[in-house]
């Protein structure tokens, strides 16, 4: 199952998207959910779509995967669509079967709608599968390093991140142990009632819990053994590198920006 | 020769609110010259990683002094002081920072401040000197946990310290990952002149020190050259530590009337003796 999701996967590669900054990303993402809400006709839609289909090409990351992958999400447009089509009651009726009338309004809304969805769903997708999560940390604590100003714990919040990261896999492994030992002493939460499923869950999280804060405990001393003080002075071993692909790439969305402006009605 | 370390009458209790509380550590006094390599070994719970943890100053003691590089450790030169320490502990998964190997050596660094050129080739020295080298950008999840604990000593190299502490670093690991981390140790020591601190319950590990201290139930019990403390013999088995294992067999083969040297034990000198023993008489 877990094989299968798109949602929050990293997929190393080299292409142009894959080696653009991370700040670069994560504004150029920001900033086209925003412009997103500019279109409201046609050809509005069809730039952001086809401007979001040149995006993944420039990643190259297989369609066939993203689309496969985001079949959950799909159900959910579907499930938009569905409901706009029938219940916009405007403009002219183009199709009607028994008490089902399909307005011509409520399938132009059903598809713009259906597109703004896909179109930023398929992007903040892009920028996870192109972006390792460290990475994306790495981005995210740079550029909100202006809100340390404020006392905002950035450094603080960005390391909580990463060290969550870290564990994800350790914690992962430790879970499937322990379902294991306590399968063998006979515990069961794959049948019962819900009841019965619930409580064969406890057993299983109170020693993942409890190794949880053993491990905390000694991560802590770990750290603070290798001298870790807090953000106060220290240098950064990851280093962001800002180059022309990052100016490009915002300059596009710019032009994209600004030509959205001028199609919408 | 410059006094590195220097324990004088350390007193620890995990209770100090506990007027009959046991202490941890109770009255304990040894020095460390550098450069040299001391074993500490020990019952289970007899004090030795509350030693540890008195040394690099995660704790303080209620009564006598930490002594380090030659300054009385105090909270105000704590930090200073930890610069030039590294410590690995057991559990090679719990003390992995970093998301890849190059992070996870960098980590030290940062800490310190050390700027960003510098810090690429201590992390690349570092791993170099442990053998991972190739290993960079491996997340921790896809090493072995031999692997996993070389890339934490690279981790503690790459501040070149003067003293390295080993919290039973290597009991988590099989013979050969054992192997490994040591001969990585033994031949850093030949190269730098680092002194290492090794807290261990593996007795031919022990037998590599220049000194062993024995600790039981927090205090000091012996010290001195593996031959020395080796030599007690019965009184150590009556702590519950083992003896290395050439010696053991000596004394088997003594009560089969097959007389070794006492103070045989290495298995390479015991070999040498069994082969000579017909020859000499
Ligand atoms: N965090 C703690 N709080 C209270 N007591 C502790 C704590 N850590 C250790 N102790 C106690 O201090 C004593 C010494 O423990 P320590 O961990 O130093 O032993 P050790 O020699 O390292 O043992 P092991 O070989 O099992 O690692 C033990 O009696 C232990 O119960
Ligand atoms: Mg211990």
């Amino acid at each position: 199952m877990m094989e299968k999701m798109v949602f929050g996967r990293y997929i190393p590669g080299d292409s142009f998207v894959h080696r653009l900054d991370p700040r670069s990303k994560l504004i150029f993402v920001f900033i086209f959910i925003a412009a997103v809400f500019l279109a409201n006709n046609t050809v509005s839609y069809a730039l952001l779509l086809a401007f979001t289909l040149l995006s993944i090409l420039a990643s190259k990351v297989r369609i066939g995967f993203l689309i496969g992958g985001l079949k959950p999400v799909m159900f959910l447009i579907a499930f938009t669509f569905l409901l706009h089509i029938f219940f916009t009651k405007e403009g002219d009726l183009l199709f009607q079967l028994g008490f089902l009338k399909i307005y011509e309004e409520g399938l132009r809304q059903g598809i713009y709608i259906s597109i703004r969805f896909l179109v930023l769903v398929l992007m903040t997708s892009l920028l996870t599968l192109t972006t390792s999560p460290i990475s994306i940390t790495d981005g995210l604590e740079v550029l909100l390093n202006p809100l340390k100003k404020v006392k905002f714990p950035v450094h603080e919040l960005a390391l909580m991140m990463s060290i969550s990261l870290r564990f994800i896999p350790t914690l992962m492994d430790e879970t499937d142990k322990i379902l294991k030992a306590q399968l063998a002493r006979g515990s069961d939460i794959s049948s019962g009632t819900m009841k019965e499923r619930i409580q064969a869950v406890v057993p299983l999280l109170v020693p993942l819990f409890v190794s949880a804060f053993k491990r905390a405990e000694d991560l802590a001393v770990a750290m603070e053994v290798r001298g870790y003080r807090g953000g106060e002075g220290r240098t950064r071993y990851r280093q962001l590198k800002w180059d022309w692909r990052d100016t490009t790439a915002l300059l596009i969305l710019l032009a994209v920006i600004v030509a959205l402006w001028f199609l919408r009605g | 020769m410059e006094r590195i370390l220097s324990l004088q009458d350390v007193r620890f209790t995990y209770t100090p609110d506990d007027p009959d509380g046991r202490h941890a550590v109770d009255g304990v006094s040894f020095d460390m010259h550098a450069g040299e390599w001391i074993a500490v070994v020990g019952h289970n719970g007899s004090g030795k990683s509350t030693l540890a943890r008195l040394m690099i100053g995660l704790l303080f003691p209620q009564e006598g002094t930490v002594g380090l590089f030659g300054d009385t450790l105090t909270e105000d030169n704590l930090w200073e002081k930890r610069s030039q320490m590294g410590m690995v502990f057991q559990n090679p998964d719990n003390q992995f920072v970093g998301a890849t190997v190059q992070d996870d050596v960098a980590f030290a660094l940062e800490n310190n401040g050390i700027p960003f050129e510098e810090m690429t080739l201590r992390v690349q020295n570092a791993l170099k000197q442990v053998k991972m080298d190739t290993f960079l950008d491996h997340e921790p999840q896809h090493l072995s946990g031999g692997q996993k604990q070389r890339v934490a000593i690279a981790g503690a190299l790459a501040l070149r310290p003067r003293l390295l502490i080993l919290d039973e670093a290597t009991s988590m690991l099989d013979p050969q990952g054992r192997e490994e981390v040591i001969r990585v140790i033994l031949d850093l020591r030949e190269k730098t002149g680092l002194s290492v601190i090794s807290i261990t319950h593996d007795l031919e590990e022990a037998l590599l020190a220049d000194r062993v201290v024995v600790m039981n139930g927090g205090r000091k019990f012996a010290e001195g050259t593996p031959q020395e403390v080796f030599l007690k013999g019965e009184a150590l088995t009556e702590l519950g530590l083992d003896l290395p294992f050439a010696m053991r067999l000596s004394a088997l083969l003594g009560e089969q009337g097959i007389g070794t040297e006492p103070g045989t034990m290495t298995e390479r000198k015991l070999v040498e003796q069994l082969w000579t023993l017909r020859s000499n008489r």
